[in-house]
C-alpha cells in the first residue's frame, strides 16, 4: 500500500439559509479554498470524489452528474459516494483509496449538503405505506438510545450540557462555524427547552448549507508540497444493520471495530494517550461521552468521566471537536469530512484560532444511518514508518 | 509491490422483470447473494469488502439503500461502502480497494425496483435543476434528441437501429418482431430502440490473489477507466461520447476484442458508443441480448462487466469488454476489460 | 396460494427553494424582464444556458451578454402525450435551440402543432409567458417563426435571487410476502412474528434476518403485550405529527419477541420508564386494515416493572 496525505483542505462558510450561492457555487467556495491551501491547481487534479447524503434533500437525482462541470470533474473520474451521515468520512476514504492504490497522484474530494433547498424533517419523514405513523423527529430516534446511555452507565445528568457548552464555543472560535455562542453557560444550556427529553434545544446539532473539500495526494505529490501535509495513517469503515435483535445502539459493535481496525492499522496502542486531538460526529452533545467509549478513548461507562473532569476542552488530555463540531455546523453530507477536515487542519498546524498546541496525530470520526454507517482515519504531521 | 491481480469469480442476476420484488430490493437481494457467492466459491463471511449501487429516486424515499444491508446478514459488522450510481462504479470502488491491499474480496451488487415510479419522468431529475429539470425532459424525449443528431450527422439510420433491436431480441430469445412501420415513442424512437423498463438486481464476487485462483473459472481484470462528460445537451456534440473514448484508452482497451457487452440503453446509444470505441465487425456485441432486453437501472451496468466475465470464464471469449454507462445520453462511462490470461506488460 | 404482496400509492411532493448565484440569478433576473443573457467564456464563446464557470480555466464567469430571442433548432423530438410538469400540455417538441448571438443550445419546447412542421434548422422565436417571476418557465415555449415577438415589458427592477421548483412524484410501494402476511394478521387483530432459522430470533413484523441474511420462515404468535425498553418524550412539534406534543414515543418489546417495536405510550405519560409494562390498545374492529394503524397506542398494564436485566440486551 503506498503512502497518502491530505495536501489541503477548504471548507464554507456554514449557515442555515446560504441563498448568496447555487449548489455550484457552495461547493466552489469550498473546493477552491482546499486547491489554494493544497497549493494544487487544476490540471493537477486526477480525479474528483464527491459525498453527500439524500438527494431528495436538493431534488435532484445523482447531482454529481449536472455539477460535474463546476466541480472540475468533466473529463476526469467522478464517483459519487452516498452512506448516509458518514458519507463525508466515506467520500475522504475513498478518496485515500484512490491514492494508495496507486491509480491516481491528486484526488479532489468533496462533499456537500444544500439542506435549505427543502427541508430534511420533511424528506427524512416521508412516510412509507404500511408502516406506523410514529412520528418522533430527528432527535426522536436517538433520544431513547441516549436515555439507554444514561441509565447503563449512571452518568449524571448534566454531562450533555457540559458537552454543548464546550463545543459551541469552541465553534465561536472557528470562523466557518454555523453557530458561535462565546457566551453560552451550563445554566443556559439547561435552561433550553427540553426537545426530544432528555435531550434539549441546545444539545442538538443545527441545519446548515455548507460543503467541504479535501486534496489528497500521493507522497510525491506530497512530499512536493510547500506546506505541511497531514499523512493518512490509517483509515477504517465498517457497517452493521439498522436494526436486528440484540443489537447495541448505545455502543455499536460496527462502531467499535471500526475502531479497533483503525488503532490497529495506525499502530495506536492507547488512543488517549497517543490521539493529541479528535473530531467525532456528535450530532447530540450526549454522543461525545457515547463515542469516546464507542472509540476506546474510555472503558465502557466511564466516557463521561472524561467530559466531567474537562479533558475533551482545548488544553485537556484529548481535546474533541476543537472546531466546534457537528453541534455548531452540521450540512450533513459534508458533516464527516468536515470532521476529517479538521484533523488534517490540526496535525497540519493550520487550525487557526482553535488550533490544540502541539497535536501531532488526529481521529477524524463519522457515522450515519441509526448508529450503524462508521468511517474514521487518523492523520500525522509525519508519513507512517511502513505501510 | 507490484499491484495485485484482481479477477472476476463470481456473478448472478436476478431476472429482469416488469414489476418484481419489493420496493426495499432485500428479497430480491438474499438468492442473487447467495448464487453469486455459490459461483466464486466463497462464503459470506470470506468477503473482505461489500459495495452497492442504488438510487433513492427510485423507491422515493431518502436512505433507502440502507434497508438493503439486510439482505447481506451484516452481523458481526462489515467493511461495506455505497455509490449512489450504477453498480458498475462500485465495482470501480471496491476493484480499488483491492488495488490498495485494503481487502482480497470483493462483492459487489446494485438494485432497483425501476417500475415503482414512472422511470422516464423521475430521470428528469438528473438535469440541472435550475434550467431544464423544471421543464420536466423525460430520459427518452432526451434519448431522442440525440439519436435525432446522430441521424442528422448520417452517423446512424433507422434502419441500422433497428438491426441493433433485431439482434438483441435475438440474442435474448425475445420474440416480438422489430417493426420500423411502429409509431414513434419519441421520435425518432420507436418502442425497439428503447429499452424496457423493468426491476432487477445483480452480483459481481472479485478477489485477488490466492482468493482468485481458488476458484474453478475466473476473468482477469487487466483494465477498469471510468470518465464524465459535461452535461449540458446544448454543450455537448451529442452525437460523439468522449468520456466512453478517453476510458477505454485509460483503460487500455485491446484491438482484438472477442466480446463487447454495452450498456446501451437506446439502439442509436449501441451505434454511437460502437464508434467511441472503435469495435470493428469483428467484435460480438452483445451476446446477452443487451440492456434493450432488460434493463434493471443501477445494476444494469454492473450485469454487463458481469457478463462479458462469462464469457470469458466460459471460455468463450479470450478478451471481453464490460462496458456502463450513467446519466442522460451517455454522459458517463465506464470501461473493464476481461482477458483469460494476464498479460506480460502489466501498467 | 398465498395472497399477492401488498403495494400501495406513495406520493412524494415538495416545493423546492433553490439559490441562483450571481450567475443564474442575473440569467433569471433577464428571463423576467424578457431578455436572454448568455455567459461568455475566456475562449469568446457564448452559453446559453449559461455557465456559473469556465470549462477550460475553471474561473467563475462574470461576462454576460443579450442574445436573441430567436433561433434555431439543433435537433428536436416529438411527444404526442406530454407528461405532468412538461411546458405544454398537448403534443409538442422538446428541441435543442441556438439562440442567435449563442454558441451552444437551450433545452425548452416547440409548440408546433404538428410533428410534420419540426425540422432541424427550423428557425423559432421565444413566447413569453404572461406573468414572468424569474424562472425557465418565464419562456411558455417557442413557436416556429423568423421574427421576434416584441419583447413584453416589466416594471420589476428588483434582482432575482431564488426559484422554486415544485416536485411532485408518485410512487407504488410493495411490500415483502413476509411483510403481507404479517399486515394480513393485523387486519385480524393479530400480531405475528417469524423466527430466524439461524439464530432463532423472533422479528416482529417479519423480515430477512439481518444479522443472518436469510428469510425468517417459522411463523410465531406475538402478545400485544410488552416492556418498554427505553423511551423518549417528545415536546417539538414538527409537521405531520398525530400527535399533539408532549406524547411519549417508547421502544417496545413485545412478550415473545426479540425485537422492540417503535410506539406511542399515552396514558400516565408523565411516569413512562423503562421497565414499564404496557398492552397495545387497539382501534375500534371495523377499522380495522392491513396496517399497524389497528393500534393506536400501547397503555401502562400497572403490572410490576420488568427488571433491568430482562431487556438490558435490547437496548
Amino acid at each position: 500500500m503506498k503512502r497518502a496525505a491530505v495536501l489541503g483542505t477548504g471548507q464554507t462558510h456554514h449557515r442555515t439559509r446560504r441563498t448568496d450561492v447555487s449548489m455550484a457555487g457552495l461547493c466552489r467556495e469550498a473546493i477552491d479554498r482546499a486547491l489554494a491551501d493544497a497549493g494544487v491547481d487544476w490540471p493537477q487534479i486526477d480525479a474528483v470524489v464527491l459525498g453527500k447524503a439524500p438527494d431528495l434533500f436538493e431534488g435532484v437525482m445523482m447531482p454529481e452528474l449536472f455539477l460535474a462541470d463546476a466541480i472540475g470533474a468533466a473529463g476526469r473520474p467522478l464517483l459519487r459516494v452516498h452512506t448516509a451521515g458518514s458519507v463525508g468520512g466515506a467520500t475522504a476514504n475513498v478518496a485515500t483509496s484512490l491514492v494508495r492504490a496507486g491509480v491516481h497522484r491528486r484526488v479532489l474530494a468533496v462533499a456537500f449538503e444544500k439542506q435549505s433547498e427543502s427541508n430534511a424533517m420533511w424528506a427524512l419523514s416521508i412516510q412509507p405505506p404500511f408502516t406506523a405513523p410514529i412520528g418522533a423527529g430527528a432527535g426522536g430516534y436517538f433520544a431513547p438510545h441516549i436515555r439507554a446511555y444514561i441509565r447503563r452507565s449512571h452518568a449524571p445528568g448534566h454531562i450533555g450540557a457540559l458537552v454543548a457548552v464546550k463545543d459551541r464555543r469552541n465553534g465561536a472560535r472557528n470562523p466557518y462555524a454555523h453557530l458561535r455562542q462565546p457566551d453560552i453557560t451550563l445554566e443556559s444550556v439547561q435552561a433550553s427547552r427540553m426537545l426530544w427529553d432528555p435531550v434539549r434545544y441546545d444539545e442538538t446539532c443545527p441545519s446548515s448549507d455548507g460543503a467541504c473539500a479535501l486534496v489528497i495526494g500521493d507522497q510525491a505529490a506530497a512530499e512536493a508540497s510547500a506546506k505541511r501535509v497531514a499523512w493518512i495513517r490509517a483509515t477504517a469503515m465498517r457497517t452493521e444493520p439498522t436494526f436486528f435483535a440484540g443489537k447495541d445502539h448505545v455502543n455499536p459493535r460496527a462502531g467499535a471495530e471500526a475502531a479497533r481496525a483503525l488503532w490497529h492499522a495506525a499502530g495506536i496502542t492507547d488512543p488517549l494517550d497517543e490521539v493529541d486531538v479528535a473530531e467525532i460526529y456528535v450530532p447530540f452533545s450526549w454522543f461525545e461521552p457515547m463515542w469516546l467509549e464507542n472509540l476506546g478513548f474510555a472503558e465502557a461507562g466511564h466516557g463521561w468521566k472524561l467530559v466531567e473532569a474537562g479533558e475533551t476542552r482545548i488544553g485537556g488530555r484529548l481535546p474533541v471537536n476543537p472546531s466546534g463540531g457537528v453541534l455548531c455546523s452540521n450540512p450533513i453530507g459534508a458533516s464527516g469530512m468536515l470532521r476529517f477536515a479538521e484533523a488534517a487542519m490540526q496535525v497540519m498546524g493550520r487550525a487557526g484560532e482553535h488550533q490544540v498546541a502541539g497535536a501531532r496525530t488526529a481521529l477524524g470520526h463519522a457515522y450515519g444511518g441509526g448508529s450503524q454507517f462508521f468511517s474514521m482515519w487518523v492523520v500525522s504531521d509525519t508519513a507512517p514508518a511502513s505501510v | 509491490m507490484s499491484a495485485p491481480r484482481v479477477a472476476v469469480i463470481g456473478f448472478a442476476q436476478a431476472p429482469c422483470l416488469p414489476s418484481a420484488g419489493t420496493t426495499s430490493g432485500v428479497e430480491t437481494l438474499v438468492p442473487v447473494f447467495r448464487e453469486a457467492l455459490a459461483d466464486a466459491g466463497l462464503d459470506r463471511r470470506q468477503v473482505d469488502f461489500w459495495c452497492s449501487g442504488s438510487s433513492d429516486y427510485l423507491a422515493g424515499r431518502a436512505f433507502s439503500f440502507v434497508n438493503a444491508v439486510d439482505a447481506i446478514g451484516a452481523y458481526p459488522p462489515i467493511a461495506e461502502s455505497h455509490v449512489e450510481m450504477d453498480a458498475a462504479w462500485a465495482f470501480y470502488e471496491a476493484y480499488v480497494k483491492i488495488l490498495a491491499g485494503e481487502a482480497e474480496t470483493a462483492l459487489v451488487y446494485g438494485f432497483g425496483k425501476s417500475s415503482a415510479g414512472r422511470l422516464r419522468r423521475v430521470l428528469a431529475l438528473q438535469l440541472d435543476p435550475y434550467v431544464v429539470a423544471p421543464l420536466w425532459p423525460d430520459s427518452v424525449s432526451v434519448a431522442a434528441l440525440q439519436a435525432r443528431a446522430a441521424l442528422d450527422a448520417g452517423i446512424v439510420t433507422e434502419r441500422a437501429m433497428a438491426e441493433v433491436a433485431a439482434r438483441s431480441r435475438a440474442d435474448a430469445g425475445v420474440s416480438e418482431p422489430v417493426d420500423l412501420a411502429a409509431p414513434y415513442i419519441a421520435d425518432p424512437l420507436r418502442r425497439h430502440d428503447c429499452a424496457p423498463v423493468c426491476d432487477g438486481a445483480a452480483a459481481l464476487v472479485i478477489a485477488s490473489g490466492e482468493r482468485a485462483l481458488a476458484g474453478p473459472r475466473r476473468a482477469w481484470i487487466t483494465g477498469v477507466a471510468h470518465r464524465i462528460d459535461v452535461q449540458g445537451l446544448g454543450e455537448r456534440d451529442l452525437t460523439t461520447v468522449p468520456s466512453a473514448t478517453a476510458a477505454a484508452s485509460a483503460a487500455g482497451l485491446p484491438d482484438d476484442l472477442d466480446v463487447a457487452e454495452l450498456h446501451a440503453p437506446f439502439t442509436h446509444q449501441e451505434l454511437l458508443l460502437r464508434a467511441a470505441l472503435g469495435l470493428g465487425d469483428r467484435v460480438r456485441i452483445n451476446p446477452s441480448g443487451g440492456a434493450l432486453c432488460g434493463n434493471p437501472m443501477f445494476s444494469a451496468g454492473l450485469a454487463r462487466i458481469g457478463l462479458a466475465a462469462e464469457q470469458v470464464r466460459s471460455g468463450r471469449a479470450r478478451r471481453a469488454l464490460g462496458h456502463a454507462t450513467s446519466g442522460p445520453a451517455l454522459q458517463q462511462n465506464l470501461i473493464c476489460v476481461l482477458e483469460a490470461d494476464v498479460r506480460e506488460a502489466e501498467s | 396460494m398465498a395472497a399477492p404482496p401488498l403495494s400501495a400509492p406513495l406520493d412524494i411532493a415538495f416545493d423546492y427553494t433553490r439559490s441562483l448565484g450571481p450567475v443564474l440569478g442575473r440569467f433569471m433576473t433577464g428571463l423576467r424582464d424578457g431578455r436572454v443573457l448568455g455567459s461568455r467564456t475566456a475562449d469568446g464563446r457564448v452559453h446559453v444556458p449559461p455557465l456559473e464557470y469556465d470549462p477550460v480555466t475553471h474561473a467563475p464567469v462574470t461576462e454576460l451578454v443579450d442574445v436573441r430571442p430567436t433561433g434555431t433548432v439543433t435537433s428536436w423530438t416529438w411527444t404526442d402525450r406530454p407528461l405532468a410538469g412538461q411546458p405544454l400540455d398537448r403534443p409538442f417538441g422538446f428541441a435543442l435551440i441556438r439562440l442567435d448571438g449563442a454558441d451552444t443550445a437551450l433545452l425548452h419546447a416547440v409548440d408546433a402543432g404538428a410533428r410534420e412542421r419540426m425540422h432541424t434548422g427550423m428557425r423559432v422565436r421565444i413566447r413569453w409567458a404572461a406573468e414572468r417571476v424569474g424562472h425557465i418557465r418565464d419562456i411558455e415555449c417557442f413557436e416556429p417563426s423568423a421574427e421576434p415577438a416584441g419583447p413584453p415589458g416589466t416594471g420589476k427592477s428588483d434582482p432575482v435571487m431564488m426559484i422554486t421548483t415544485p416536485i411532485r412524484l408518485s410512487y407504488t410501494h410493495t411490500t415483502s410476502a413476509d411483510e403481507s402476511r404479517y399486515l394480513r394478521a393485523l387486519a385480524e387483530g393479530r400480531l405475528l412474528g417469524q423466527r430466524c432459522p439461524v439464530c432463532r430470533k423472533v422479528y416482529v413484523p417479519p423480515r430477512v434476518c439481518p444479522a443472518d441474511g436469510v428469510p425468517t420462515e417459522e411463523e410465531v404468535p406475538i402478545r400485544d403485550h410488552g416492556t418498554v425498553t427505553t423511551f423518549c418524550v417528545v415536546n417539538v412539534p414538527f409537521a405531520g405529527q398525530r400527535l399533539d406534543p408532549p406524547y411519549v414515543v417508547a421502544q417496545i418489546l413485545l412478550d415473545g419477541a426479540d425485537i422492540p417495536i417503535p410506539h406511542f405510550v399515552v396514558g400516565d405519560a408523565g411516569d413512562v420508564r423503562m421497565g414499564m409494562r404496557v398492552a397495545a390498545v387497539w382501534r375500534e374492529p371495523e377499522s380495522w386494515t392491513t396496517t399497524p394503524e389497528n393500534i393506536a397506542h400501547f397503555r401502562p398494564t400497572g403490572e410490576p416493572d420488568a427488571p433491568y436485566e430482562s431487556f438490558e440486551e435490547h437496548l
